[in-house]
């Protein structure tokens, strides 16, 4: 059964609700209590998001301070429903103007309550995009357009676009200056063994989208990913260019993208939401260009003292820069007293995450930088137990850099007034979870 | 544009219902949407302000549609309890269901629908019927879902007015959103109905699949879940909806992806070719991998799923190992379902990579995260031969670390990969005795027992070794004890010289004398008599060949998997459970287990006294002695082999046996069954502990399913904690074939108490003339001991609380409980001597305070905390008594219930 909820709770760190709806009659009206009895008193909370209490099932998402808990009594769609909770939080903010937490929700309950209604109808989700929502659900509340005072703006066929099959674009948009903003955006995820062998490696990319285009337009990406070279060159029946290619592992579209066409035509051809959003995710495992190299050395001499030495490569572009940079090396926790010697940058050493934090703000490519640290240990009493080595993590942003090697090719847009259009193109690599074990 | 709604959160003063009342019948339209708002908030933080229903509903005829909106949400609320006038709210929602504006007719609808009023539900149909056939797609897909409702509601009424020919209607609608939430309804309704009305034919199969292309995300979510049920006619069809779904595992939202490999994995199954199959195991490979990266939560529903799904096709993700490598910061719940399929995952080819990151999770923080790597070490080895020597070495270097509970865990792997590679491995003993003191959890320290045991001709020092185990033998659990046993018999009959047989003295002495579990007696009674009669038999028993095992721990039964596989992405795939066994159609309290009576019986015999079992301390060696005490039964005919000995304890006894003679009159409600007929050849026996008039009674029945008639009935009861002992003779008539009767036996208490610590368990004996004597295990409820008397003022509550130390304070919850009216419960509690006292309101919980009084002046002071109607019930007591408390609890999850 694709139900995804019974009922909603919003709850802050300290169990009250702040907000609640009711979808079906299946689940008591206060099993919020059972939630907080079972769950959020007890060493459980954290263990799992679904558990099973009496005879109900309760799905739960920490988002900043706020708990929202799903309740079931049926076998529901766990998958719709956490993915229901995750588009309904990204609604929210794109209301809020950013923030989500209890404030925020406090602030806004009566628009929440109202949203509530609309996005979900009897525990099915109904339409969440923001774009459409946004047309006939204002802060202030709609005054009906046939009522005796009519509002400043008509919303027309709100209700047809909620349902229509471009349920994502509203019809009648005006732009002076057509314009498309593409940002390429790359996860780096590094898992490095402590003898410098890649464990695991890959990237996890982004287009983000930001669409100022009037009317209906249509538009078609073309990136240099080998299926779609080589599809395309079977079409026109000319040989593929030479140049780099890349293979993506997989990729999975925003819901305007016309998925049939592109599997069988491989193109990437859809009509935009207005304003902001992500069009599509990618995965690549080969070939992926790492931007940083990180040679660490840590001796324990004796019980009471360490050195620690981490050498950083940067292997990208000469011309390009890192910005950002932070290296944390972590230490045990009985560390007493450090001290540093860079040769970029400053470090010092964080209680609280039991680190040694090196923060590097422009970082050239094709460089190294090094730090050396003693650390002193408070020697403790009784037997010595050996310290676990959490890994390095390492933070960074490398601009008009891509680590899988991922360019656009063309963007084309087609609209029936046949108007121009400026495309601008950014690239950007972050570190994802980039981990060296030492 | 953030709103400032917190301040309708802050009026808490104390008169603010009439305060409210007042603003909502303001003149100005202003102060009246501020007063609904305020009626909200108050409704969130669980304030009750039903009483302002008819002062709410005079706000709905509004043009203001978030006032409207706000109003609507105050009925579904509060509707159900103010049936009578929500009536007042119909007339406006009719004429909302015919408003020019689409958005408001559908409001009307969708929230006539949730008011589940019988009286509101008749005037639902026709606006209903309209809007199903409205102009505007908006308000016929909320119409749709309506139906699903108004079903759940009356499902006569749905099909009378003919509202399922409308909506299979609507399946054919040309707006694709109307089409999925119409699929969604009459999935939902089809759930709920056994006759067949949403049937999926060939025809609508394709109308489906078009509008799968066009929908919205969740829209495709609805209309894959009810396809899932379809079964494709033959293997050309299969392929052709796969063919239309695989373009899905391309959508950015995980619930569409895991709905479509749901269903490709269901018509996979018809699909004969071997190339389709091998293209699609490849295209799914991908998708699945992706999900891993969305939030933590999606990532544990996916890899629950991935679970099952490795388990019936290995080769979808046989070469993405790597992505189940734990991150660091992945929360626990992640890193032991990756941990999971990563053991199923582990071939010869990958298993060097596998190990090393196993090595590595050995060694962080998690103390469960650290024993499921070990762990998955040793299963590892078992389930690849040829890996098994690289697994030893790992765990070996493991044990090198010393971490305490790396090591326990280790051994007991270890003993697994010895049963599964016998006369392999055993060169690593050695290295394994090393580390002997360490241990100090029971199942490590059996494991490294039953090593010693089995290898006793290779270890040297083996008699020794376990030696130094027996001088603490009476103090171990039981687990460490069988083993023991065994072991030290398993010495024996190797090295059969003098220390061993000295040993094997102790033991059997300890195991059968000086214990009180029946368990382990009855094992040393067998070994003793095995030795004592025929030690070459012995050998054969002992050290015979063991089968050889497998790695099938977490392996599901194949056609619970297809089920569980049908089922992709929902609960069920997360619970790896089948649906019916969690989902009750009817809602209802959780049912009481029933079960823990039956644990008890079978595990419970805690306690038996050794008194009478003359000659147990045999002064010749066990090997050759016929020395061995077995009791002939007191009684008649000898007793099913089940336990020779309790009989003569029960006999032994300085209680008459008691005869029966007079008749009684059977009375009350049934009582459970504690000697089934089929045990008691014919004869059953149903009983219970009960107080009446402040004594206590043994209610008991019998029931002759025997050929012939039995008489002579007599009862005996063993020692128990509270010295319960009968207090007069059982009178039972002769019963004839196919009759029963039911006697109340007085009992008197603090007769024959048995030593230890207090527990419930309360073991009886029945003989007839006819039949041999029969035994079987009740449970002394603590309440029976509760006096009349144990009634306290508040006063004296307190105080009696104050001059208890906290210490004596124990807590605990009964998750089963269920506390549906808090009259009723009080009623119910003070029937059996637990008194009321006061009771408060914290939250939205009931805090009720109780007393109660054990004989001898043992109070009770106890505080119950749940809220009305809510599964869980907190219960704290505290006592100068703290040996009571186990059994306490036990007294109170039953009376709860």
């Amino acid at each position: 059964m694709p139900v995804a909820a019974s009922a909603i709770y919003f709850l802050n760190l300290r169990g009250d609700v702040l907000i609640n709806r009711l979808y079906r009659d299946d689940v008591g009206g206060n099993m919020v209590d059972a939630f907080r009895m079972h769950i959020m008193q007890t060493k459980e909370l954290g263990t799992c998001p679904v558990r099973q209490i009496g005879g109900c099932s309760f799905l739960y998402m920490r988002i900043s301070n706020v708990y929202i808990v799903i309740v079931v009594s049926s076998n529901a769609n766990v998958a719709c429903a956490f993915k229901f909770v995750v588009e309904a939080v990204a609604l929210f903010k794109s209301y809020f103007g950013g923030a989500f937490d209890e404030d925020a929700i406090r602030n806004n309950f009566v628009l929440i309550y109202e949203l509530l209604d609309e996005i979900m109808d009897f525990g099915y989700p109904q339409n969440l995009s923001p774009e459409i929502l946004k047309l006939y659900i204002t802060q202030e509340g709609v005054r009906s357009p046939f009522s005796s005072k009519p509002s400043d703006k008509p919303v027309p066929n709100a209700t047809l676009q909620v349902t229509g099959a471009v349920g994502w674009r509203r019809e009648g948009l005006v732009y002076k200056k057509n314009e498309v903003f593409l940002d390429i955006v790359e996860s780096v995820n590094l898992l490095m063994s402590s003898k410098g062998s890649v464990l695991r490696c890959d990237v996890t990319g982004k287009i983000l989208m930001k669409c100022f285009l009037s009317g209906m337009p249509d538009l078609k990406l073309g990136l240099n990913d080998k299926i779609g070279l080589e599809k395309e060159a079977q079409l026109k029946s000319r040989p593929a260019k030479s140049g780099k290619t890349i293979e993506l592992d997989d990729v999975t579209f925003h819901q305007c993208v016309n998925l049939t066409r592109f599997n069988s035509e491989k193109t990437v051809s859809f009509v935009p939401p207005d304003g902001e959003f992500e069009l599509m995710k990618y995965r690549i495992t080969e070939g992926v260009n790492l931007p940083f190299r990180v040679l660490p050395t840590i001796k324990e001499l004796g019980r009471t003292r360490m050195e620690i030495n981490v050498k950083v490569k940067s292997v990208f572009g000469a011309k390009m820069f890192a910005l950002g940079v932070v290296v944390k090396v972590p230490v045990p926790k009985q560390t007493a007293k450090t001290s540093f010697q860079t040769t970029s940058g400053k470090a010092k050493y964080n209680a609280s995450i039991d680190s040694l934090v090196w923060k590097i703000r422009k970082f050239p490519g094709q460089t190294e930088a090094t730090m050396s640290a003693e650390v002193e240990l408070i020697s403790t009493m009784g037997e010595k137990k050996s310290w676990n080595r959490p890994p390095i993590q390492m933070e960074f942003q490398v601009p008009m850099f891509t680590a899988s090697g991922l360019r656009v090719r063309f963007l084309k847009v087609w609209e029936k007034s046949g108007y121009n259009t400026v495309e601008w193109v950014r690239y950007i690599t972050r570190a994802g979870s980039y981990e060296i074990r030492c | 544009m953030s709103g400032h709604d917190s301040k309708y959160f802050s009026t808490t003063k104390k008169g603010e219902i009439p305060e409210l009342k007042e603003e909502l019948n303001s003149q100005y339209k202003d102060k009246r949407k501020d007063a609904v708002k305020k009626v909200i908030a108050a409704m969130t933080v669980g304030k009750d302000v039903s009483s302002l229903f008819t002062d709410v509903v005079n706000c709905m005829q509004t043009e203001n549609l978030e006032l409207k909106k706000l109003v609507y949400l105050y009925l579904i609320n509060y509707a159900k309890s103010q049936p009578d006038l929500a009536i007042l709210a119909v007339n406006t929602f009719v004429k909302d269901s015919q408003d020019p504006n689409p958005l408001i007719r559908a409001l009307a609808v969708r929230t006539m629908g949730c008011i589940r009023v019988d009286k509101i539900t008749e005037y639902l149909c026709d606006p209903l019927q309209r809007c199903l056939k409205d102009d505007d797609p908006y308000v016929r897909k909320t119409a749709a879902i309506c139906v699903a409702k108004l079903y759940d509601i009356n499902a006569e009424l749905v099909e009378d007015r003919g509202f399922l020919e409308a909506l299979k209607d609507l399946i054919s609608d040309n707006n694709p959103m109307v089409v999925a939430n119409a699929v969604a309804a009459l999935a939902e309704i089809q759930d709920s109905s056994v006759r067949p009305i949403f049937e999926i034919t060939s025809h609508t199969l394709s109308k489906l699949l078009t509008a799968l292309n066009e929908c919205t995300e969740w829209g495709q979510v609805f209309i894959l879940d009810s396809l899932s049920r379809y079964k494709a006619a033959d293997a050309r069809e299969a392929e052709n909806i796969v063919e239309r779904v695989t373009p899905r595992l391309q959508h950015a939202n995980c619930a569409v992806v895991l709905s479509a490999v749901k269903i490709i994995l269901l018509q996979m199954e018809l699909i004969t070719s071997t190339d389709v199959v091998r293209n699609l195991c490849k295209k799914m490979a991908p998708p699945l991998v992706t999900l891993l990266s969305a939030e933590p939560e999606i990532q544990y529903v996916a890899l629950r799923n991935i679970n099952l799904i490795v388990q019936k096709r290995p080769t979808i993700l046989a070469h993405e190992i790597k992505v189940f490598f734990c991150k660091y910061n992945d929360p626990i719940y992640v890193k032991m379902e990756k941990l999971e399929i990563m053991i199923k995952l582990a071939s010869d080819r990958n298993i060097d990579q596998v190990l090393l990151e196993f090595k590595e999770y050995a060694t962080e923080v998690d103390v469960d995260f650290v024993r499921k790597a070990v762990r998955a070490i040793g299963r590892c080895a078992i389930k690849l031969e040829r890996a098994a020597e690289r697994c030893i070495s790992v765990l070996l270097e493991l044990i090198k670390i010393k971490v305490n509970y790396v090591v326990q865990e280790a051994i007991i792997v270890i003993k697994d990969i010895f049963r599964r590679y016998p006369n392999t491995y055993e060169s690593i003993i050695a290295t394994l005795c090393e580390s002997l003191d360490t241990l100090d959890e029971p199942e490590a320290k059996a494991s490294m027992i039953w090593i010693i045991g089995e290898y006793a001709e290779r270890i040297d020092n083996a008699d020794e070794l376990l030696e130094s185990f027996l001088e603490t033998f009476p103090e171990e659990p039981a687990l460490v004890q069988l083993q023991l046993l065994t072991a030290t018999v398993k010495l024996f009959l190797k090295k059969p010289t003098e220390g061993p047989q000295q040993m094997i003295q102790a033991v059997l002495n300890n195991a059968t004398v000086e214990t009180d579990n029946p368990d382990l007696r009855d094992r040393a009674y067998i070994y003793w008599r095995l030795l004592s009669t025929d030690p070459e038999a012995a050998k054969d028993v002992v050290l015979a060949e063991k089968p050889v095992i497998s790695d099938d721990s977490n392996q599901l039964d194949s056609s619970l998997l297809d089920e569980l596989l049908a089922n992709i992405s929902t609960l069920s795939s997360v619970y790896h459970k089948p649906p019916e066994s969690f989902v009750s159609r009817v809602k209802a309290a959780p049912r009481a287990d029933d079960e823990e009576f039956a644990d008890t019986a079978e595990t419970g015999y805690s306690e038996s006294p050794s008194q009478g079992v003359d000659g147990a301390s045999p002064s010749s060696s066990a090997g050759t002695s016929s020395n061995v005490p077995v009791k002939q039964p007191a009684a008649g005919s000898p007793p099913p082999a089940a336990m020779p000995d309790l009989l003569g304890d029960l006999m032994g006894m300085d209680n008459a046996i008691v005869p029966v003679d007079e008749p009684a009159a059977p009375s009350g409600p049934p009582l459970p069954v504690l000697l089934p007929s089929t045990t008691g050849q014919g004869l059953q026996i149903s009983a219970q502990l009960t107080r009446r008039d402040g004594q206590i009674y043994y209610d008991i029945s019998f029931e002759n399913g025997t050929q012939g008639v039995l008489d002579g009935f007599m009862i005996q009861f063993n020692k128990n904690t509270f010295g319960l002992a009968a207090g007069e003779a059982l009178q039972v008539t002769p019963l004839q074939p196919g009759q029963s009767t039911r006697t109340l036996l007085q009992m008197t208490p603090f007769q024959n108490i048995s030593p230890g610590a207090p527990n419930s368990l309360l073991q009886v004996a029945v003989k007839n003339n006819q039949q041999p004597v029969w035994y079987f295990n009740d449970k002394i409820p603590l309440h029976v001991f509760f006096g009349e008397d144990g009634k306290m003022e508040r006063a004296g509550f307190l105080e009696a609380w104050k001059s208890l130390p906290d210490d004596n304070e124990f807590t605990k919850e009964f998750p089963g409980s269920i506390i549906s009216s808090i009259d009723a419960t009080v009623e119910r509690l003070a029937a059996s001597n637990v008194f009321f006292i006061a009771k408060r309101k914290n939250a939205n919980m009931d805090v009720l305070y109780l007393s109660a009084k054990m004989p001898r002046g043992i109070p009770f002071l106890i505080e119950v905390t749940a809220s009305v109607g809510v599964p869980g019930v907190k219960c704290a007591v505290k006592t100068p008594n703290r040996e009571m408390v186990p059994l306490f609890f036990e007294a109170m999850e039953a009376l709860t219930k």
